[in-house]
């Protein structure tokens, strides 16, 4: 993975004194509450219902397993011994003290991390996905691309104000698990005839309140004008992006404003000025980047055997033959696989993690997995390098930290935000809700036979916990001030993107697991072979299941 | 406009008092005949041909005022100011950072809610002077406007990237 240089560190280290010298200055009121609000927002501080939360940010999910314990430390030092894995793939403390900020950051610096530009209208957070560099269906390792476009939004002193959050994602697959369709930028990485390297360039995709799927505005646009091109489509937006409405001030408003073919236009004429500039990135600068994602120290492996072991394994163990079905990804090196370790065990909220299963992460880490792990946006931890001889220790290892749940993919395996129980947006509790639904789907037989379905659960309509592209997406709204829950069925954040439509009338949170259960048997008794849920749905509409949940 | 006689003055690393500008109102129609004045961009677009003429004539853009009606004139203008009605508008940083990319060799001061904490940004896109609030503390200005050494991108402060500049 990346390593910081004496530039990075320097930067970092300078951040952290700047922001404890802006904190002083506001602790001893010479900054307005007003003032203070985007300083540390783009220093990841967040005030919440009950307390400040702080948003520290993984470049594009990748974890060294130092940064992990380092990460637990603090979670158990300045917070209550829990963290939260993000959507963003990144990491929430729930309940840090704002006087301790500076301290924390200087902490995270120790190991080349930070909270830079993890809330705020700024450049957020780069994500991609979980698999890069060892899915089976990649072009490229989207990586070095991303951490070329963390260091370029780093501290942009261009873009510090936009109008609004700004969230950019790529994708290097024929696969999208990185949800490139509904980000402000979206890219997804190909190669031309020639065989060089470029991105299909998306922009103007969002959940929230307006959900939109975003539009192409370049089909090849060749790496070395990367991130040329995103300070055009950054520029446009500055300028042009409204201010006047927080709720119209994405970049997807703009967009749809203008007209695809007007927006492209505009950036086409930034681009004039900009292009073959001075942030044309040469080749030796993606070689550099490319240098720090080498392949880990593979040993050379016989996957036959391994592949027998493991099916002499999984034919003595059901448990364990239902974990390798869930939680394990095809790998391009033989005999190894990659791992999703679950946050999602039923009971807790989703993408919860202790700081004792922090430590024992990275320990499996350092064990099974050349030291490094991933988070998903998915709100999971994956260990991407582990030969498949060693799954069965692995598994039994993470069965003792509660950490093997055989649901990746299920329905228990929800995205959810962590709704009004801390967020003072929220209109409904959203962890609650999950509960429940995964304590009446708790038989596994049964979730493994409804299959692969995105269950997305959102407390309010700005969307953290993209219920527009669950396959059943939840959302919390408010009804003269009790909290009800509208459902929606067929959105999708994968190649074929899709927006769900809404079932109809929202319920209580009573009634939830009931219609859930409905919802499912109406799948179950349309659904044709090995069909999914998603398919199923696409082929019948929504009409079936309408009829039978009001039924 | 805000009251420009309050304010502190930063330009070339300089903190002064005031160095002589009149701004007039973003709606005046009239102007001084003779004096350092700086006119909002709707009446020097209407009185340009006088006003070049004159020679010693400044503008100023409000944060929705694009640059694109001055830029026949760059050579000429001694000084342009970019309005920030709320600090947390930033559409300023982008008008400033165009104006140096197109060429524009003159002062780009920053007006309006400008503050301490900002100007480490806004020198690198481009502005060289800073109206601040006259109860700004100075020592904060100047620190934060150094507070950060090292920069990834491109910009007015530092013409080349990072990855141009890191040791191979």
């Amino acid at each position: 993975m990346y390593v910081y240089d004496h530039y990075d560190h320097t930067l970092v280290s300078e951040r952290v004194e700047q922001y404890r010298d802006q904190t002083n200055r506001y602790l001893a009121g010479e900054i307005s509450e007003a003032e203070f609000l985007p300083i540390r927002l783009q220093n990841g501080l967040y005030i919440q219902r009950l307390a400040p939360m702080l948003r520290i940010a993984i470049p594009y999910g990748m974890l060294s397993s130092r940064q992990l314990h380092a990460l637990a430390d603090i979670s158990c030092k300045y917070d209550k011994g829990y963290g939260h894995f993000s959507t963003r793939q990144n990491m929430q403390l729930n309940w840090p003290k704002l006087e301790e900020v500076p301290d924390i950051l200087a902490e995270l610096a120790k190991v080349e991390m930070h909270a830079i530009q993890t809330s705020g209208n700024c450049i957020r957070n780069t994500t991609t996905d979980q698999f890069a560099g060892v899915a089976a269906d990649e072009f490229e390792d989207p990586r070095p691309y991303c951490e070329l476009i963390r260091q370029w939004s780093t501290l942009h002193p261009e873009f510090a104000f936009l109008p609004r959050k700004f969230k950019i994602a790529v994708c290097a697959s024929e696969q999208d698990r990185a949800a490139v369709h509904v980000h402000d930028i979206g890219l997804r990485l190909k190669h031309n005839e020639a065989g060089e390297t470029g991105f299909e360039v998306l922009v103007g995709g969002g959940l929230g309140r307006t959900p939109v799927i975003g539009s192409t505005i370049c089909e090849f646009l060749p790496r070395k004008h990367l991130l040329s091109y995103l300070d055009s489509v950054l520029r446009v937006y500055n300028q042009l992006g409204r201010r006047d409405n927080k709720y119209k001030a994405r970049i997807k408003i703009l967009v749809r404003a203008l007209g695809v073919d007007t927006f492209r236009e505009k950036v086409d004429q930034e681009f004039e000025l900009l292009k073959d500039g001075e942030m044309t990135v040469p080749d030796s600068e993606f070689e550099r980047m490319k240098s720090f994602f080498t392949a880990p120290d593979y040993e050379t492996l016989n996957a036959e055997e391994s592949t027998q072991l493991l099916e002499r394994q999984a034919s003595e163990n059901k448990a364990f033959r239902n974990w390798l079905r869930r939680n394990i990804q095809p790998h391009k090196q033989p005999g190894y696989a990659a791992v999703t370790l679950s946050l999602k065990p039923t009971g807790i909220a989703p993408g919860d993690a202790t700081d004792e299963q922090m430590h024992a992460v990275a320990e499996l880490a350092d064990k099974y997995s050349f030291a490094e792990l991933r988070v998903s946006h998915e709100q999971n931890l994956i260990l991407a390098d582990v030969r498949q001889s060693d799954l069965f220790k692995l598994w039994e290892d993470a069965r003792a930290i509660g950490l093997a749940t055989p649901n990746i993919g299920l329905m228990t395996d929800m995205i959810c935000c962590p709704g009004g129980d801390f967020c003072s947006l929220a209109n409904a509790k959203s962890i609650p809700i999950a509960e429940s639904i995964q304590r009446r789907f708790d038989d596994l037989d049964y979730l493994h036979d409804i299959g692969e379905l995105d269950l997305n659960i959102s407390g309010c309509m700005n969307a953290c916990g993209h219920h527009h592209v669950g396959h059943i997406g939840i959302l919390g709204v408010d009804k003269k001030g009790k909290e009800f829950y509208q459902v929606q069925l067929g959105g999708s954040s994968d190649t074929d993107a899709s927006l769900g439509n809404v079932l109809g009338p929202s319920f209580s949170q009573e009634q939830l697991p009931d219609v859930m259960d409905t919802i499912i048997n109406t799948y179950v008794e349309l659904r044709s072979d090995e069909e999914l849920f998603i398919d199923t749905y696409r082929r019948v509409g929504l009409a079936p299941f309408k009829e039978r949940v009001y039924a | 406009m805000p009251d420009a006689s309050q304010a502190l003055l930063i330009k070339d690393e300089q903190l002064m008092e005031t160095d002589g500008w009149i701004f007039l109102d973003k709606e005046a129609t009239e102007y001084p005949g003779a004096g350092l004045i700086v006119l909002p961009l709707l009446l020097w677009v209407e009185k340009r041909e006088q006003l070049l003429v004159r020679g010693d004539c400044a503008v100023w853009l409000d944060s929705e005022q694009e640059p694109e009606p001055l830029l026949a004139d760059l050579e000429q203008l001694p000084m342009i100011a970019i309005n920030f009605p709320v600090f947390s508008d930033g559409r300023a940083y982008s008008y400033a950072r165009r104006l140096r990319q197109l060429g524009y060799k003159g002062e780009v001061r920053a007006i309006g809610d400008v503050l301490p904490d900002q100007l480490h940004y806004m020198s690198r896109c481009g502005f060289d002077a800073f109206e601040l609030r006259g109860d700004t503390s100075t020592e904060a200005a100047f620190l934060q406007k150094s507070s950060i050494s090292v920069a990834y991108q491109a910009a007015q402060d530092q013409p080349k990237p990072l990855f141009a500049r890191r040791e191979q």
